[in-house]
């Protein structure tokens, strides 16, 4: 199992550079000038020299190692001087973003916390109540529970976020007033009202994201139970005098969680591509609404960057997912 | 066969109708499915209404009245309104109501339709036609699996919905010129969601090509010595078909998915182009006021998704002949 997870690390590698690769080839394509907006009095020379120095029109064979440079090597040292008082970096020049004209991991820092939060909580919220409606819609098959569970995640999967999103706005915030529609990313939480407050805003874009993890896995959990409920080992347990309770709570349940795990990993980089439609709709200011914004502005840098964090997460959870997969079953061997 | 049947065959019943066909079976088993049927009904109704609907009710989605009609007549509410609100103001020209420049919103709802769905079908087309391609050529030729799944893999890897951002925005200026500004964007979504949605297809139709390349019916059409492009044609194309059709029902919830979220974020067709996402990013600003203009085009999105996702599980059942004939 080790060799196995450090063979699959090694060919991350590889992978991530040639992704990497790809998204910044498809970037050089781009028409946008990031000189379009600095005003016309400005002499072309000097606009020429702004231009070199934000490293625009560089050929792609010192742009793009130099951009991996700044991404593994310098930034990292970055960190490293920010958590220990070290001066690693000084000197070193980190990704700019043509829009702010600061270094591109300093804004993504300041915007991930929020998007962590929405997207956290909703992905615990969504898994603590798809596991059980799943549980109990598979054990009672076909009753009205079940029945009404199965149209309900099939109606959760098919209305997209950017409706519900809207849909919940319109019910809860304007008719009834409850939850505000707009999420205050400015709110420091150092008091119960202001964790209150905090809880309030949450609440409706959590809601949304949640929906969609719970009708996916809900109805995921509910055919892994139904193909486990079945088979022998349940019956003989049964046999045995085995309380109902135990049989399916633990027999069945730790079963049929098998799949269910490795589903949950998949669906971690998911959640974080269903954030930006969410954070739009609701005006969170995170990572999702930065990519919106930066392509819109043509920020190839912050662009380039986010582009690579969402094919990282991609990579990393796929692998966890198949690592845990052959942790959990022992059947699954990859050596 | 027993011995009584077989001493006398003239005794046995004579089947009073013909054998019936695979399709047949297929179509018997996924009348039994309420809710696919159901919904095979609404979508039937949705698509009729969407493609019909415009030469019954021939108000133009783009007319826009000269000024001073366009103020009596703009923000009108739908006739619905005034069971609740006696004074708002309702017009029996315009059952829906009509938007900000006095538009029909009922023509705009109707022909944002035809260009969601026909959206959902082509795109769908194009990665059902990628997949299976990839899939078969994966399956069939030893020496294209490894690169072609590696591809796949690749794919799977790509974060595609800020790929599908940044190329809707890249590739729109030459598209523009070359097939003009609607068509241009048509063309450039259904491709995009094409291109990035076949990895499943390839996915299942390769694990079904390697089972079936074991089976002696094929290996009997190869000892007759007929050819592969034939063999994949005659033999092993009609044999995946039925996961094919599944991922192809999915595949246009995706897509159309796919192209109102696009619209939504202002990625896609260009404003005062009628499809459901673009209907519903237009009018989410004033929702307050205008409820019904987010509701009727998020609610054709959802109605028209959900239908073709009970569709696709009603013939995932039908097709799967472990099911059928239970």
């Amino acid at each position: 199992m080790l060799t196995y997870t450090i063979r699959r690390l090694v060919l991350a590698v590889p992978t991530l550079l040639f992704i990497s690769l790809v998204i910044f080839l498809l970037l050089e394509l781009a028409p946008g000038d990031p000189m379009a907006q600095v005003p016309l009095t400005v002499p072309a020379e000097v606009k020429e020299q702004m231009r070199e120095a934000l490293g625009v029109g560089q050929p792609i064979w010192i742009s793009f190692p130099k951009w991996l440079y700044q991404f593994f090597v310098i930034e990292p040292m970055v960190m490293i001087d920010y958590y220990f008082g070290t001066s690693l970096s000084e000197g070193q020049f980190r990704a700019i973003s043509w829009q702010t004209r600061s270094p591109v991991m300093d804004i993504v820092v300041q915007r991930l916390p929020q998007t962590l939060w929405v997207v956290g909580v909703a992905y615990i919220v969504g898994f603590a109540i798809a596991i059980p409606v799943g549980i109990y819609s598979a054990y009672k098959q076909y009753s009205l529970f079940d029945n009404l569970g199965t149209f309900i995640t099939m109606v959760g999967f098919s209305v997209p976020p950017f409706f519900s999103g809207v849909l919940v706005i319109v019910i809860f915030s304007v008719q009834l007033g409850w939850f505000p529609s707009i999420y205050d990313t400015t709110l420091v939480v150092n008091s119960w009202e202001s964790f209150v407050k905090q809880l309030n805003q949450m609440f409706l874009p959590v809601m949304v994201l949640a929906l969609q993890i719970t009708s996916q896995t809900s109805r995921f959990m509910r055919s892994s139970m139904l193909d486990n409920l079945n088979q022998d080992y349940v019956r003989t347990a049964r046999a045995k005098g085995l309380r109902e309770q135990a049989v399916v709570m633990v027999h069945v349940l730790r079963n049929s969680m098998i799949p269910v795990i490795t589903v949950m990993a998949l669906s971690v980089p998911q959640i974080f591509g269903g954030a930006i439609i969410t954070e739009q709709v609701f005006k969170v200011n995170g990572i999702g609404q930065l990519l919106i914004t930066a392509i819109q502005a043509n920020d190839l840098p912050m662009v380039q960057t986010l582009t690579f964090i969402f094919a990282v997460l991609i990579v990393v959870f796929n692998l966890i997912a198949d690592v845990l997969y052959g942790l959990l079953d022992p059947r699954i061997r990859y050596d | 066969m027993t011995d009584a049947a077989h001493n006398s065959p003239l005794s046995d019943p004579i089947p009073d109708k013909p054998p019936r066909s695979q399709w047949e079976e297929v179509w018997s088993q996924f009348r039994r499915h309420r809710g696919a049927m159901i919904s095979l009904f609404i979508l039937v109704v949705i698509v009729a209404g969407t493609y019909l609907g415009p030469l019954i009710w021939r108000a133009d989605p783009q007319a826009i009245p000269s000024t001073l009609d366009m103020i009596k007549q703009r923000d009108a509410r739908p006739i619905y309104t005034s069971i609740w609100d006696s004074g708002a103001k309702v017009q029996w020209a315009n059952p829906l109501g009509t938007d900000n420049l006095a538009r029909d919103n009922l023509a705009r709802l109707m022909y944002g339709g035809r260009v969601s769905i026909a959206v959902g079908l082509l795109a769908m087309a194009l990665s059902i036609v990628l997949g299976a391609l990839v899939g078969v050529l994966a399956g069939y030729f030893r020496r294209l699996d490894s690169p072609l799944m590696r591809l796949t893999d690749l794919f799977l890897a790509l974060p595609l919905l800020p790929l599908i951002l940044v190329a809707s925005l890249l590739f729109r200026e030459p598209l523009s010129a070359a097939f003009g500004v609607e068509g241009g964007t048509f063309v450039l979504i259904v491709s995009l969601i094409g291109i990035t949605s076949w990895m499943q297809t390839a996915r299942i139709v390769r694990g079904d090509v390697l089972a079936l390349k074991e089976r002696e019916f094929v290996l009997a059409a190869k000892s007759v010595g007929t050819r592969p492009g034939r063999l994949i044609r005659r033999h092993v194309l009609p044999n995946v078909l039925s996961p094919i059709m599944v991922s192809a029902t999915l595949g246009i919830a995706t897509a159309i998915i796919t192209e109102s979220a696009l619209s939504f974020l202002g990625f896609g067709f260009p404003p005062d182009f009628p499809t459901w996402g673009r209907l519903l990013n237009d009018s989410v600003d004033r929702m307050v006021s205008f409820p019904e203009r987010v509701l009727w085009p998020g609610l054709m999105i959802s109605l028209t998704v959900l239908c073709v996702n009970y569709i696709g599980d009603g013939l995932r059942d039908a097709l799967d002949p472990r099911i059928r004939g239970r």
